[in-house]
């Protein structure tokens, strides 16, 4: 890339309000989150006491289908639920301070300076008639940096890092592609190099080369600057070179929660393996393919079991009745009750240790 | 290939568009010189990134654009000879078209049935009112949705984002088609249910016989669904063939970058970061050569003065590449250097 990229002020960014003092144990510990949306028919619950850690440095996929609550999660951690959606339980650890307690000005210069969030579309999270440079200005204004001098020189900087020329800091969002636009959404996510990026699907409209091209500089940015990732997709090839740790999440609920590398090849819950094998390979044999027959369940009729039972190739009579719990499965947290020594050997086939 | 009369053909198909303001001359190439055919029961997938031209061949062939020149033929038949509504009206039928949000296309103040409904009425004169609504029964549950009973009445607020996809089939099958022009039916589903419109797109295929373009940048998924695969940039096709061989062998090196992008998870990451990081080019008042010149690892100085043309380089195998047709033999100038895959691994 650019030479400036290595010069150190760059790297270290603005300063920031907090010292980078190192910290034992994990950047961010959430606990026992759970998300309720107020309904006429009374609250549904669209995150269940979901336990999460991120380290400094990390990158964590997150994965599942539309409505499993991936979002939610998401902006259960960044704090930017609206009503009617509410967290009812549980606590969010952020560099040792629980941002669900904080209030709004406390919330402020955590926010951006040291968590940012990239969001899905591009194109409407960006102010159509502002120059990219007005936008970023109103960013680091609002964080009180004041010098003209000082906002322009970071503004071209974080630019240039995610490979877009600086004269584009005079264009229009419309004046960009697709790729161009989302690579300067993240480029605005590190305008304070935060500890922590939050990435709601930043690829998720962008196609095969522009989608791998912005996952390899994401990682490349990732390794420069040093900080954690949480993104989160439907596509779940997408991460599998990218992530350290990769959690599946279905109707609210981790299925699955370990190290990426062990939940592709061994998928330890048939909802895992259904996602995997909902791909058509572009190599070996071609197979006919059924993806997941059915949808995720209503948040408002929940299986009392296991949640993914009705849609499970495996289902055996205890899971319509007992709820799992997350079993150790070598390393891997996974939630399906053929782990369970109780239970296992029912399974109806020969599933992954 | 070489049927008497393919179903759709286009002959040197050209749409340029005027861009810039009012006075501007300013002519963008959203495709050149399209040659292709689509014989009958065949899936061909046309892939590409966003800007390449896809959508613009879809909507030329379901008459939504007017060619800027060039010609396409329907069954043998110019579409600029069709004059008379009822000539149009049944091409329309013959060759319907499946948009890409199924959000947005189904009207939502209607149950879903009425978009099928209207279908019939208009393009099915042989089907009586009294036989339609069995008529829509049958379309409905060819494209899955079975029993149609429960779907008939519903609105499509009531369907998930697969169930009205599917429905946007059944409309289209309802017109008794002979070509589906399918434009990213499924890229706005979820990975999981993607794989079941696929089926429904082969299983139109193989029990109604219908052919389908089917118009996606997701390779993978040509692969599953398609027989054979058209890839394009910049409004040109650059190469064209049986999925299996282009995927496997691709030609050209544009195909060769779309391959390795795809994110396999059982494979080792390779596609370089500097290829990958090009953008396709804006075709605005292009000059001669190849447009995928400035991205490309092989590119001589041929390439910037000379429009490569699609040759067939192996049987059934067309290509548009100064590099890979030299290589094959066929080139008008030869340059005698090592064979291709020698190259892009140096």
């Amino acid at each position: 890339m650019n030479e400036s990229v290595e010069s150190p002020e760059l790297v270290e960014g603005l300063g920031t309000g907090f010292s980078p003092e190192p910290k034992d144990g994990p950047l961010l510990t959430v606990t026992d989150l759970s998300v309720e949306y107020d309904t006429p028919s009374g609250p549904v619950t669209a995150v269940d006491h979901v336990d999460l850690d991120v380290g400094a440095g990390e990158f964590v996929g997150i994965v599942g289908e539309s409505g499993c609550g991936k979002s939610t999660l998401l902006f259960a951690i960044a704090q930017l639920l609206t009503s009617p959606a509410r967290i009812s339980s549980g606590e969010v650890i952020f560099r040792g301070q629980n941002m669900v307690t904080m209030n709004e000005a406390e919330l402020a210069p955590v926010r951006w300076r040291n968590m940012s969030v990239v969001m899905q579309s591009a194109m409407n999270a960006l102010n159509p008639v502002k120059k990219i440079e007005a936008q970023y200005a109103d960013a680091m204004k609002a964080h009180g940096v004041r010098s003209r001098s000082e906002i322009r020189e970071r503004s071209q900087a974080v630019l240039e890092l995610v490979g877009i020329d600086r004269a584009h800091l005079n264009s229009y969002p419309h004046q960009l592609s697709g790729g161009m636009r989302q690579r300067a959404m993240i480029a605005m996510a590190l305008l304070f190099t935060p500890e922590l990026v939050i990435m709601d699907e930043p690829t998720s409209a962008l196609d095969v080369v522009a989608q791998r091209s912005l996952m390899l500089q994401i990682k490349e940015l990732q390794q420069q600057l040093g900080f954690a990732v949480i993104f989160v997709t439907h596509d779940m090839s997408l991460v599998s070179h990218f992530s350290d740790r990769l959690m599946v999440m279905y109707a609210g609920k981790e299925m699955e929660f370990g190290p990426t590398r062990k939940v592709f090849d061994n998928p330890a819950h048939p909802y895992s393996q259904g996602l995997l094998d909902a791909f058509p390979s572009i190599r070996g044999e071609r197979v006919p393919l059924q993806g997941i027959p059915g949808s995720p369940p209503s948040l408002s009729a929940m299986p009392v079991g296991c949640r993914f039972e009705p849609r499970c190739p495996l289902r055996f009579d205890a899971c319509a009745t007992v709820p799992p719990e997350l079993y150790d499965v070598d390393g891997v947290q996974a939630r399906c009750l053929l782990h369970d020594p109780a239970y296992r050997d029912h399974a109806p086939v020969e599933v992954a240790k | 290939m070489s049927d008497p009369a393919p179903l759709l053909e286009a002959r040197e198909l050209t749409r340029v568009f005027r861009v810039g303001g009012l006075r501007s001359r300013k002519q963008l190439h959203a495709v050149d010189g399209a040659n292709f055919v689509i014989n009958p029961g065949e899936i061909v997938a046309l892939v590409g990134e966003s800007g390449s031209g896809k959508s613009t061949i879809a909507r030329l062939l379901a008459q939504v654009y007017t060619p800027s020149s060039g010609e396409i033929l329907f069954e043998g038949t110019p579409l600029s000879s069709l004059r008379s509504r009822r000539d149009v009206l049944a091409y329309r039928a013959a060759v319907p078209m499946v948009f890409q949000d199924p959000f947005s296309s189904l009207n939502p103040a209607y149950t879903v049935v009425h978009g099928i409904m209207r279908g019939l009425k208009l393009h099915r004169p042989d089907i009586g009112p009294a036989d339609r609504e069995a008529e829509a029964r049958r379309v409905l549950e060819a494209v899955g949705l079975t029993p149609a009973s429960q779907v008939v009445g519903r609105y499509p607020y009531e369907l998930s984002g697969g169930q009205r996809q599917r429905i946007g089939f059944a409309q289209a099958l309802a017109y008794h088609p002979k070509v589906i022009l399918a434009d990213e039916p499924v890229s706005m589903l979820d990975i999981s249910i993607r794989i079941g419109l696929l089926n429904v797109m082969t299983s139109l295929r193989d029990d109604q016989g219908v052919s389908l373009l089917y118009i996606t940048h997701d390779i993978a998924s040509a692969r599953y669904a398609a027989d054979r695969m058209m890839v394009m940039y910049a409004g040109r096709i650059v190469e064209s063939g049986p999925v299996e061989e282009v995927l496997g062998n691709p030609l050209h090196p544009y195909t060769q970058l779309l391959v390795a992008a795809v994110p396999d998870p059982r494979a080792e990451l390779t596609v370089t970061a500097e290829m990958a990081k090009g953008e396709p080019p804006k075709v605005i008042d292009p000059g001669p050569g190849c447009r995928f010149a400035d991205r490309c690892p092989l590119a001589r100085e041929v390439c910037r003065t000379t429009t490569p043309p699609l040759l067939e380089l192996k049987p059934g195998i067309r290509a548009a590449c100064h590099v890979a047709a030299d290589d094959l033999g066929r080139g008008e100038e030869s340059t005698g250097g090592a064979p291709l895959g020698a190259k892009l691994a140096a």
